[in-house]
């Protein structure tokens, strides 16, 4: 049982990585990622919704039409956002302000709604549990790197803590600002998607087209 | 009219939802293989904006505001916190209805848009622009004309990721880069492209 555990804990963190492998909930670790405390507190709120979403739904699974299931889940979901959204705004104001409307988007995070159908709804509720929080560390994963990415390298700083001092206070890093704007998101989780799957090769997805050997260039000489 | 043509632009192209604001982004990669498809999924998606981005502004502005019940005399009642529910309740509502609606009475569009449509209830594009309508507190007419803009912005940017998704199938791809590593850095340029948008202002 132990081991168990300890694999669906810690499979979702780099061999099943919802973001890397399964595509889900992206939206969100595009857009929260110019800061390190904000990023924290969003991937925080993530994995506390995945996991109890997965939870209560694991606790009502058997008792649920399936022809409703979805709204269910939506509701269920959306119940737990409400919760960390006004716990936010009561004891992180500026932070919730921040994250503006990224918080209310979990309830549209596929990896909730994901690890609710693909597992919540076929195992009991303490594997579905940890089966929430593993993919919550997964996805904090992801974020954590390139949200420090970002921050270090667009900002020169870390937690706002100046790690390299910026010329314009005086220091010698140039900011890089293009790492604070969009599309840098992009190409930094493009990079990291490749670096993860050249380390597995299993994760490489197979080409629909390849090239053909130079057959008739050949034969002409 | 010169402001609300104006709305419109910032919303299908300044603050692009696929591109700018990253919003439907799951969607946005694992459906836009196929250029056909992809425009299927884009007018699916404009039409439900164009529902219920509107709809959510009547009902935040007639039963959720601070306030807003004061027409049957509770007047000090603040449902905002119940915002998020509503909406994702509102929206998946309408899917519904609009997917039945289509089945009985127009069929063609039906099987054009079908396997779509129960997509697009879990699309962060479509909440998003919900949240972003209730925080940049606009009005009905405005509500209208953003979800129309934030819905045909979606809509462009996956066709043209599938347009640029066809091609790029037949090129040589590192072996880890294959498939959503250079999906995502195709986005990435084309979001940067996007961004030569962000001064235009009527």
């Amino acid at each position: 049982m132990s081991t168990d555990v300890k694999t669906i804990l810690f499979k979702p963190i780099v061999a099943e990585n919802p973001i890397t492998l399964q595509i889900l909930g992206i939206c969100s670790a595009l857009a929260v990622t110019t800061s390190l405390r904000v990023t924290i507190v969003m991937c925080v709120a993530l994995t506390v919704v995945v996991a109890f979403s997965n939870l209560f739904i694991s606790m009502v699974r058997s008792y649920m039409p399936s022809s409703i299931r979805i709204i269910i889940q939506m509701a269920i979901i959306a119940s737990l956002v409400i919760a960390v959204d006004q716990f936010l705004q009561a004891f992180a104001y500026e932070i919730s302000k921040q994250l503006s409307v990224f918080v209310g988007l979990i309830i549209t995070n596929c990896i909730v709604m994901g690890r609710a159908e693909a597992f919540a709804m076929k195992n009991p509720p303490l594997p579905s549990f940890m089966d929430g929080i593993g993919n919550g560390l997964g996805y904090s994963c992801v974020l954590l790197i390139v949200a420090t990415m970002r921050e270090l390298f667009g900002s020169g700083s870390l937690f706002g803590i100046e790690i390299l001092p910026l010329v314009s206070n005086g220091g010698w890093y140039q900011g890089n600002g293009l790492m604070l704007l969009a599309p840098s998101a992009f190409f930094l989780i493009g990079f990291l998607i490749w670096i993860v799957r050249s380390r597995r090769a299993e994760q490489v997805e197979k080409s629909e087209f390849r090239l053909a050997a130079h057959t008739t260039q050949e034969a002409a000489h | 009219m010169e402001h609300y043509l104006s709305l419109l632009v910032r919303a299908i192209f300044v603050e692009n939802m696929a591109l700018q604001m990253f919003l439907g982004m799951c969607t946005f990669l694992a459906v836009s293989k196929k250029v056909e498809t992809a425009i299927g999924l884009g007018i699916a998606v404009i039409v439900v904006q164009m529902i219920t981005v509107p709809l959510n502004n009547l009902l935040f502005t007639y039963l959720l505001k601070d306030g807003a019940l004061a027409w049957i005399g509770l007047p000090d009642l603040d449902l905002s916190f119940l915002g998020f529910i509503c909406y994702i309740g509102v929206i998946a509502a309408v899917v519904q209805v609009l997917e039945m609606f289509l089945d009985k009475y127009m069929p063609s569009l039906y099987n054009a848009l079908g396997v779509f449509l129960p997509l697009i209830a879990v699309n962060c594009a479509i909440m998003g622009a919900s949240l972003f309508m209730v925080e940049r507190s606009y009005v009905f007419t405005e509500s209208v004309v953003y979800g129309a803009g934030a819905g045909i912005g979606w809509a462009l940017a996956i066709t043209a990721l599938a347009g640029i998704r066809e091609k790029l199938k037949y090129s040589d791809v590192p072996e880890g880069l294959r498939g959503l590593g250079i999906t995502f850095i195709t986005t990435g340029l084309m979001s940067l492209g996007f961004m030569s948008f962000s001064g235009l202002s009527l």
